[in-house]
């Protein structure tokens, strides 16, 4: 499968410390690579630094071939991101707020492609709904919506259920599964429920302390290492990272 | 193609403006009240003065100059402060969008709303006042050039500040107008201010604006070379401004202000 997302011994300091130490992995094409780790581990600033708010000291990305350090808009024009830390203008209306931002995105057919996200992610009712006024799971769908805009080959999801209801997470989950295997997007993924992740990614990536500690199948690397469960692994990262053998 | 981002910064504020009618009055209201205010003060002056001096020209025509400069420069930091107040940075510059066309997006809405304001101003000054813009005459076309880079240059630059020390210092955009019309001598020669002031005076393109007007009052015809000198150097400051704010923007890159800002982050 061809590669969307590459990134090569991406490094970022803040001060004294070390937040991502010269970490390299892929994203390819129909995949979900789960980024997973403790608070503070590094994946918010690896997902900045992809969706270039954040510069890195060292290092490179490459999206779909495009160099995000000199092919910029190229290269976020193929990109897209849905965080619980970025909301979207709560000033503005659903349908606003798709507009301005398939327009940011260069969007084509905005208009039908706004009419069939409204009805993707259930939200005509709510189009003329200022987002501030939303629910936090209602402004999840559309922060998911906006993030589809510009059929992304890359999409990073930051945490996309952590405000939903069971259902509508599992409806969600369901969703962004099937535009893996049926589109042509690469999905970056982090979550805290391991629960989701092992039934979401195809491939996780352990980080503690800004490197990758552990990378291979959800279903099948707790056992490798010893632990009955994805969550007891993870456990085990935050806690006693070294006990997995980091070199 | 490289419209579109720009369209959509315009798209957002128009948004706004639909949306909430409070918005409005920033871009006519105080204009309006400053002309109706500075109308009647000249008129009494009128009275009072010897026969044959018109103050309307002079004060009135100086106010609403000064308004539209004061205009614009709200407009181009109004429309970024939108951003800073809805948190919108990350979802923004997260998109293709890059500084030049952000930048010229916040320009061409500030024009859109000056142009309004602008034309309020005359209607008023107009009609109540008996303002007449066309003695002026071509001179007014300069005039409202440099005002308008002016006005351009302390809008991008004010908000490169606040990109760089946080939303609190909003404070800082607010008060520009009334730090520099002293030195710009909106309503007096610039001969009458003490030496350090005049030396300030001269580089800043707005005293060349007034000082030309002031001329036109006296019957004579403004320094061409004068007013090509105010032009270049609004032109210099509005890309000095433009270069500082692309400056403030890598550091804020770089350092993850951007990407973490808020007014606890920053500060």
């Amino acid at each position: 499968m061809q590669s969307v997302l590459s990134i090569k011994e991406l490094r970022k300091v803040y001060g004294e410390k070390v937040a991502v130490d010269a970490i390299s992995f892929e994203v390819r094409c129909r995949e979900i690579v789960g980024l997973l780790g403790p608070n503070g581990a590094g994946k918010t600033t690896t997902i900045s630094m992809i969706l270039g708010v954040l510069s890195p000291e060292a290092g490179s990305i490459h999206i779909e071939g495009a160099d995000l350090a000199t092919h910029r808009a190229q290269a976020l024009g193929r990109t897209n991101f849905a965080a619980v830390y970025a909301p979207l203008p709560g000033n503005l209306t659903v349908e606003q707020n798709l507009r301005v931002f398939g327009l940011l995105y260069g969007a084509e057919g905005l208009s039908e492609r706004i009419e069939v996200l409204l009805r993707e992610f259930d939200l005509v009712e709510l189009r003329r709904v200022k987002c501030g006024v939303l629910s936090s799971g209602e402004q999840t769908r559309v922060a998911l919506a906006k993030a589809m805009l510009n059929q992304p080959h890359l999409l990073l999801l930051d945490e996309p259920t952590a405000s939903l209801d069971p259902a509508a997470a599992r409806e969600i989950r369901a969703r962004i599964r099937n535009l893996a295997t049926s589109g042509q997007v690469g999905i970056l993924w982090t979550s805290h429920n391991m629960y989701e992740v092992q039934e979401v990614c195809d491939r996780v990536l352990f980080l503690s302390h800004g490197k990758i500690l552990l990378e291979g199948d959800p279903k099948t690397l707790p056992a490798e290492h010893g632990k009955q469960t994805l969550e007891d692994l993870f456990v085990t990262v935050a806690r006693e990272p070294l006990t997995l053998g980091q070199g | 193609m490289y419209f579109r981002p720009v369209m959509a910064v315009m798209l957002r504020y128009s948004y706004l403006l639909r949306g909430t009618p409070a918005r409005w009055m920033p871009i006519f209201a105080w204009v309006a009240i400053d002309i109706v205010l500075w109308g009647f003060i000249s008129r009494y002056l009128n009275s009072v003065a010897p026969a044959g001096i018109n103050f309307v020209p002079a004060f009135l025509g100086a106010v609403l100059l000064f308004d539209f400069f004061t205009r614009v420069m709200h407009g181009v930091a109004g429309v970024f402060l939108e951003d800073v107040w809805s948190r919108s940075f990350l979802n923004l510059f997260a998109s293709p969008l890059t500084i030049p066309q952000y930048l010229l997006g916040l320009v061409l809405t500030s024009v859109v709303t000056s142009l309004i304001g602008l034309a309020v101003m005359l209607v008023l000054a107009t009609a109540l006042f008996g303002l007449s813009f066309f003695s002026y005459g071509l001179a007014l076309v300069p005039f409202l050039l440099i005002l308008f880079l002016v006005g351009v240059a302390l809008g991008v630059f004010t908000s490169a500040m606040v990109l760089r020390l946080g939303p609190s210092a909003e404070w800082f955009v607010w008060p520009v107008p009334a730090v520099v019309s002293p030195f710009a001598g909106v309503f007096y020669p610039i001969a009458t201010l003490p030496h350090w002031m005049q030396g300030v005076s001269k580089l800043l393109p707005l005293s060349y604006v007034f000082e030309g007007l002031r001329t036109i009052l006296a019957g004579g015809t403004p320094p061409a070379l004068s007013l090509v000198w105010g032009g270049c150097l609004a032109v210099a400051y509005v890309l000095l401004a433009c270069w500082f704010f692309a400056r403030v923007y890598r550091d804020a890159v770089r350092t993850g202000i951007l990407a973490r800002y808020s007014a606890e982050s920053v500060n």
